[in-house]
């Protein structure tokens, strides 16, 4: 069977089963949809969560980004692998104690304020928009390049099949759909990275084969060839990077206080059934993101060597275009590599610097997202691994986006209409408003996947900034402080939140010529600032919370509630 | 609160302060510490092939965070019974 036939063979049965799933596990009342009864075994919450996690940027792209920038790449893997370290330690247990739905729903209760509680549910909001637009690309990607339908036919495909068990199951189908998309990707993550190591250092283990010799005899490490490669291409050293060490801190920092500040993650603690289950949810869903984050660096090495060798040929002289390999002739259809033969000698060249400067070498131009769906292309691996990782790049995407649009449709029907304008509506009038927020969360996505804004790749920084600089101080002082106060809180979420989106327009939209290290704040990019963002909300939340009054005493007794585990179960029935 | 008393309580939530802290203390030194501000002094140092500070920003923290999380979830775990709040 050809490459085709297989993608379409083996994308349709994962679409079968995800339906299938849906179907099986519908939604009754509004607590199945919106935390899945809370009676999800810790095991399977811990693989659910973890493909929640795990979006298109995790699968499709962060091995693309570290094989472009080494050592820098590393932001990604530390920042959201030890965001999660903190959103388990810090916040998730006790979230989970105080036992109501969404994030929001912690904000308005603890600070006492329905204010505090719009501007959570409108950051919420934002922010999950923001995320699905990045899911929606790569959902594109995949059925450009490997169903070869339009974008469009694939974006429909993909919003038809996640409307059937978003919207049907809520959380419930949402998880049990998610433990098979789980399986699906890193089955798929895995197989190539596998085939990869063994083919060129001998070991079973990407792992270790990653800081193994190379296997052709030469006894080289396979480090240090990809150091040599980098320096004389005119990279960076590929173990160095490029970044200011403060600049690499301050990411790092944002990413992990941005992750263990998304609400489509952390409502994830809410669906087992007691406190203790979340912690040992925690656990397993970190073993479940760690076996793929500590693969993409190595996948991330073994694509670069195996790139480069292909392009610029063994002897670093340049293949010649005509008898490329097919993979180059099939992504230069889709527009994501580019070919320019600047010297007009028939034979590509790969190196720094851009393909239109003449002062560069350079003649071929390489999107980043495509290094894991084109690795097995690339490698020659059989056809079967390369309808398998299509299939993985969806399963990531879909399981994202039906997060984020429960996260959504969860804003509107329960903080919205239920807690804020409509505090009367039933349960089932309830239940059809989430639905209904559901529908129209999926179309708007929809048109960001069909029309996908210019300014992707630069509003991921406002996602994970907004979250660091918002929702992640607001929650860690409502927990471990017994003074905080609703001023304090509102004006600390404001200006952490305003001086963030300030920062990232103002060099990203207003002045991007202006958008480099010298006029940066102590040298911080606009994808790090979210660090500071935090910090200001720190401070400006303690400064106000100083001069304004006390807060009531039954709000020190929910903080004591939270405080202790006993009771999970109960206090989850309100 | 299903605490004996307050004492009980203010042990408990001391108790789990300090393990809190101690686990991010780790938390900072193998990503911040290794991974980032020592990674020039570490990557002289080769670990099975790697350059040991670029292994612990590529590898080693998240092997460490991994193990961070399990010892926190049975450490309070223990801890809930041993105050007599577990579920």
């Amino acid at each position: 069977m050809d490459v085709q036939t297989l993608t379409f063979l083996i994308v349709g049965l994962s679409f079968a089963l995800y339906i299938g799933i849906a179907v099986w596990a519908r939604a009754g009342s509004t607590k199945e949809f919106y935390v899945a009864g809370g009676g999800v075994h810790p095991f399977a919450n811990g693989m659910a969560t973890a493909a929640d996690w795990m979006s298109a940027a995790s699968f499709i792209s962060m091995a693309g980004i570290i094989s472009f920038a080494g050592y820098d790449g590393g932001v990604y893997l530390m920042g959201w692998t030890g965001g999660y370290v903190l959103l388990a330690l810090c916040l998730a247990p006790y979230l989970r104690k105080f036992g109501k739905f969404t994030v929001p729903d912690f904000i308005g209760d603890r600070y006492y304020s329905q204010t505090a509680r719009t501007v959570a549910v409108i950051c919420a909001i934002f922010i999950c928009f923001t995320y699905i637009a990045g899911q929606m690309r790569g959902v594109g990607v995949v059925f450009s390049r490997f169903l070869e339908v339009e974008i469009e036919t694939g974006v429909y495909i993909g919003m038809v099949i996640v409307f059937f068990y978003a919207v049907l199951g809520g959380m419930k189908g949402i998880t049990y759909t998610q433990v098979a998309q789980y399986c699906i990707l890193v089955f798929a993550y895995l197989v190539p990275a596998v085939f990869l190591s063994l083919m060129m250092t001998g070991h079973v283990l990407p792992q270790t084969g990653f800081g193994a010799t190379l296997a052709d005899g030469s006894g080289m490490y396979l480090l240090d060839k990809l150091d040599g490669l980098s320096t004389e291409l005119g990279f960076a050293q590929y173990t160095e990077g490029s970044k200011s060490m403060i600049d690499v801190f301050a990411i790092t920092g944002a990413l992990m206080v941005g992750t263990a500040g998304l609400p489509h993650v952390i409502v994830r603690f809410f669906t087992v059934p007691r406190v203790k289950d979340t912690r040992i949810s925690a656990a397993w869903t970190l073993i479940f993101i760690a076996i793929v984050y500590t693969t993409a660096p190595a996948l991330a090495g073994f694509a670069r060597v195996n790139m480069v060798d292909t392009i610029n040929g063994k002897d670093g002289a340049g293949t010649e275009y005509a008898q490329a390999p097919s993979w180059i002739k099939n992504w230069e259809k889709t527009g994501l590599i580019t070919f320019n033969d600047k010297n007009g000698d028939g034979k590509m060249f790969y190196s720094a610097g851009k393909i239109t400067d003449p002062a560069s070498k350079n003649e071929i131009k390489i999107d980043r997202d495509i290094i894991v769906l084109a690795t097995p292309e690339i490698a020659d691996l059989p056809a079967w691994v390369i309808a398998l990782v299509a299939a993985g790049g969806i399963a990531a995407a879909l399981s994202t986006t039906a997060g984020l649009l429960l996260v959504i449709s969860t804003s509107v029907s329960h903080d919205l209409l239920k807690r804020t304008f409509m505090p009367n509506i039933s349960d089932k009038q309830e239940l059809r408003a989430a639905r209904l927020a559901a529908v129209v969360a999926i179309t708007i996505s929809a048109y960001f996947g069909i029309n996908p804004p210019g300014f992707v790749a630069s509003v991921v920084a406002f996602a994970f900034g907004l979250a660091a600089s918002s929702f992640f101080p607001a929650i860690i002082m409502g927990i471990f402080s017994k003074t905080m106060n609703k001023e304090g809180a509102i004006a600390g979420m404001v200006s952490g939140i305003l001086f963030t989106i300030g920062y990232i327009v103002y060099f990203k939209f207003i002045s991007p010529d202006l958008n480099s290290a010298e006029n940066w704040l102590f040298g911080i990019s606009p994808e790090g600032i979210g660090l500071i963002g935090m910090v200001v909300n720190f401070v400006v939340a303690v400064a106000v919370q100083k001069v304004t009054k006390d807060i009531p005493a039954e709000v020190i007794e929910m903080v004591d509630s939270i405080r202790s585990p006993k009771g999970s179960s109960d206090a989850h029935a309100h | 609160m299903a605490f004996k008393n307050d004492e009980q309580a203010k042990a408990y939530w001391s108790e789990n302060l300090s393990l809190m802290f101690k686990l991010l203390a780790i938390w900072f030194l193998v990503s911040f510490g290794f991974g980032i501000l020592l990674v020039d002094v570490l990557n002289e140092i080769s670990f099975f092939g790697f350059k040991l500070g670029f292994w612990f920003s590529q590898q080693g923290a998240i092997y460490t965070f991994v193990a961070l999380i399990i010892v926190y979830a049975m450490k309070m775990n223990a801890l809930d019974k041993k105050y007599g709040v577990d579920e």
